[in-house]
């Protein structure tokens, strides 16, 4: 030891945690509006004031205001607040479903509904997803069927991934929905290279990717982003910062130096943020990242601000790490609410609607899950245990074989 | 018939799969303008464009990530890893990613994907420029693993490889890309031009995944090799006079069995050679699978003659690499075995 100062090792903590008050006072909240709509063809170099920013359409009188309302048609409106509702009306059956041990392990989006089903809508059908694991409303807007979900959910024997997968990691290619896995950030890359295929062969289609703020730290987010800026892949990457990656908060991955949209600027690709709790903003943000990939001006970042208002998963208690009613006093409020209230000031939309809304989606969720239990729930039912084997090779080698054989199957 | 070594062999498969196949490319580092530091893909860019054969960053993990989603969409890409010794970053994706895409999706994605990888020691090259990591791939369910030991065999193994819809690992032993070589570092190099196999057939044909080839006859004792290996244990077969049965094995995964027993079965005794180190190793895998299946037919201890359990060391370079006196040894020890 020298008689220099002697130096202090920085751990970032909550500004909250059990037990005290919920505290956001570090979050700004511009107003909506406020964020300027680049030209999809404006150079990155013009363009560094974005990832600083947040784009928000919705204002606090529930009107949609600024250069980036995307103008839609209320029926688009609808559609959104339905794969919504839909999405959250499922999340609480399913969760509940895990408690009454039906199914081994499910995850909610919570508070998140609003990005996939925005961005379901904004992507062509011929386009690819490469979602986390909490992109549901995804799937609800383009109407996968409930039953399917449910049979995954149960590894049924109707599981359209035949028992192999743990509840939730869906795979749905005619949804334009790839591959889910639980290991994260792992298809980030997958997307840029995806994207890259259709840049090579002439095509027109472009790819999403998602990953949450907590996955950027890995390494696949820095080797993502480096091949779509090199190779000016048409994809657009999402980080959807939900504040929490289980127990530690954003700080941990990075949030008290700057934005995740910033991190964009290191490589040359433009960074948006955005108010992931407001439909429009995330609908509007995304047709402009679609846009801007289809002219050849390359791939974009967008970081999703938003908040996990649920628990990680059925295996985790939020009360443990945060307090009870953080949730509740999230500044961005509830995507579900300011949609349904935009929707209402258009005179579009009704409370009373809302609730028949719910009625009927409550219904049809409660008919699926009947059907699918009807099936089988987790270990009453499974699909035939030579499907164990199958897939694992195109054709299966001899070891395969055998060992189908010596189960017996 | 044109002679080739190994790198024009390999080139020659990439130029006829860009030529007859618009859903192939390439990429890794320095493969592009450059033509690969071995030369593997050399001219291939001037021939077909800098769309097919190009230089990527230096990012294994990218690498393979960029191709399993290029396979996802229906590509078949041919990535390079310039040393297997670098292919770790990339271990999660073919771990995690490329071996499981097809069985989790229930087969609505897969990537048919090809690694190509210069593989193995005996060339001074160190711990970072020697290793022989197929044995970690070979524990993990859904990728096959390739490795060839002659030009010819490498044109066909690499164009079956390519063409397989299964994501390949093709490991290239970098010490025989010019010529043959036995383990007698302190003899004159050979060339591929003297070796029969250094024929290669200037258009498309193929070596099947999961055949062995029986390289040389024999009674007294079967010898498993692949890589280098295959050389060296001929060398020690020729030095000892044992009249040993020589199995190339030229893919590990999907592995031909029926070669391998019908061969031990015969003989009665096994010696398995291998570069990478024995704890662990292939030869673990082999030496159970001869031992389940051809029991009542052994005669004597299977042996395994295995780089140690080290790194890949610099100075002591022929004291760790399994040349032909360790394996003679081996075959003198197992054919001499009472029981």
């Amino acid at each position: 030891m020298t008689n220099r100062p002697p130096l202090s090792l920085h751990i970032p903590e909550p500004p909250a945690r059990p037990g005290e008050a919920p505290d956001f006072s570090h979050i700004v909240v511009p107003l909506a509006g406020e964020m300027r709509r680049p030209d999809v063809t404006e150079a990155e170099s013009a363009m560094r004031d974005m990832p600083y920013g947040l784009i928000r359409v919705l204002d606090d009188n529930h009107q949609a205001v600024g250069p980036w309302d995307p103008r839609l048609t209320s029926k688009a409106l609808l559609h959104g607040l339905r794969a919504i509702t839909l999405t959250r009306v499922f999340d609480d059956r399913m969760f509940r479903a895990h408690r009454q041990g039906k199914t081994s392990f499910y995850m909610k989006s919570l508070g998140e509904e609003a990005i996939g089903a925005a961005q379901a809508m904004v992507m062509g059908r011929e386009d690819m997803c490469f979602p986390t694991y909490r992109m549901l409303s995804w799937l609800m807007a383009r109407e996968y069927p409930l039953l399917d979900l449910c049979n995954q959910i149960y590894s049924n024997e109707r599981d359209p991934l035949r028992g192999r997968q743990l509840p939730i990691l869906y795979s749905a290619r005619d949804y334009g929905f790839y591959s889910l896995s639980g290991n994260v950030g792992s298809r980030y890359g997958h997307a840029v290279g995806w994207a890259m295929a259709s840049a090579f062969k002439g095509d027109d289609k472009i790819a999403i990717g998602h990953v949450g703020e907590g996955t950027t730290a890995e390494g696949d987010f820095h080797e993502a982003l480096t091949f779509a800026a090199v190779y000016r892949a048409p994809v657009i990457l999402c980080v959807t910062n939900n504040q929490w990656a289980i127990s530690s908060y954003s700080g941990i991955a990075g949030a008290e130096q700057t934005t995740f949209a910033a991190r964009a600027l290191a490589y040359g690709i433009p960074g948006l943020r955005v108010d992931g709790n407001d439909f429009l903003a995330v609908y509007a943000a995304t047709e402009w990242a679609a846009e801007r990939a289809r002219t050849n001006n390359g791939p974009t970042l967008i970081e999703l601000f938003t908040y996990r208002a649920s628990g990680h998963s059925t295996s985790d208690d939020p009360t443990r790490y945060r307090p009870d009613d953080e949730a509740s006093k999230w500044p961005l409020g509830d995507p579900l609410e300011r949609l349904k209230q935009h929707l209402i000031t258009l005179r579009a939309w009704s409370e009373d609607q809302q609730e028949a809304l719910v009625a009927e989606l409550t219904d049809a969720i409660k008919a699926a899950a009947k059907q699918a239990e009807g099936v089988g729930t987790l270990g009453q039912s499974k699909p035939n245990v030579r499907e164990m084997f199958e897939d694992v090779f195109k054709e299966p080698d001899w070891r395969i074989v055998e060992q189908r054989r010596e189960l017996g199957v | 018939m044109p002679r080739m070594n190994m790198i024009q062999a390999l080139n020659s498969a990439l130029d006829i799969k860009l030529a007859t196949d618009p859903d192939t490319l390439i990429f890794g580092e320095d493969v592009g303008y450059f033509g690969g530091v071995f030369r593997v893909t050399e001219g291939l860019q001037q021939k077909h464009g800098v769309t097919r054969c190009f230089d990527a960053p230096i990012s294994e993990g990218g690498i393979v990530a960029t191709a399993i989603g290029m396979g996802a969409y229906g590509l078949r890409p041919i990535v390079e890893i310039q040393f297997a010794d670098y292919i770790l970053p990339a271990y999660d994706q073919l771990v995690s990613e490329a071996s499981r895409l097809r069985y989790r999706s229930n087969s609505e994605f897969w990537c048919p994907i090809t690694v190509r990888s210069p593989y193995g020691g005996g060339i001074f090259g160190g711990q970072t420029h020697s290793q022989s990591p197929e044995a970690i791939f070979a524990h993990v369910t859904g990728l096959k693993t390739v490795i060839p030991s002659n030009p010819y065999d490498a044109k066909g193994l690499l164009l079956a490889s390519i063409e397989e819809d299964d994501p390949v690992i093709f490991l290239e032993p970098k010490r025989i890309y010019n010529g043959p070589f036995d383990g007698h570092y302190d003899k004159p190099l050979k060339t591929w031009a003297e070796h029969p196999a250094g024929e290669v057939p200037a258009g498309h044909y193929t070596v099947p995944l999961g055949s062995a080839a029986i390289v040389r006859p024999g009674k007294e004792v079967t010898v498993l090799a692949y890589g280098t290996m295959v050389h060296v244990s001929a060398a020690a077969i020729k030095e000892t006079g044992v009249d040993a049965e020589l199995i190339d094995l030229r893919s590990i995964v999907p592995l031909d069995i029926d070669t391998i027993v019908e061969s031990v079965k015969k003989t009665g005794r096994c010696v398995i050679v291998h570069e990478a180190s024995r704890y662990g190793g292939f030869g673990g895998e082999l030496s159970a699978l001869v031992q389940e299946r051809c029991f009542y037919h052994l005669r004597a201890p299977i042996e395994r003659v295995c780089g140690w359990d080290t790194p890949y060391p610099h100075a002591f370079e022929w004291d760790y690499f399994p040349g032909p006196v360790r394996v003679g040894k081996a075959l003198r020890h197992c054919v001499e075995a009472v029981a």
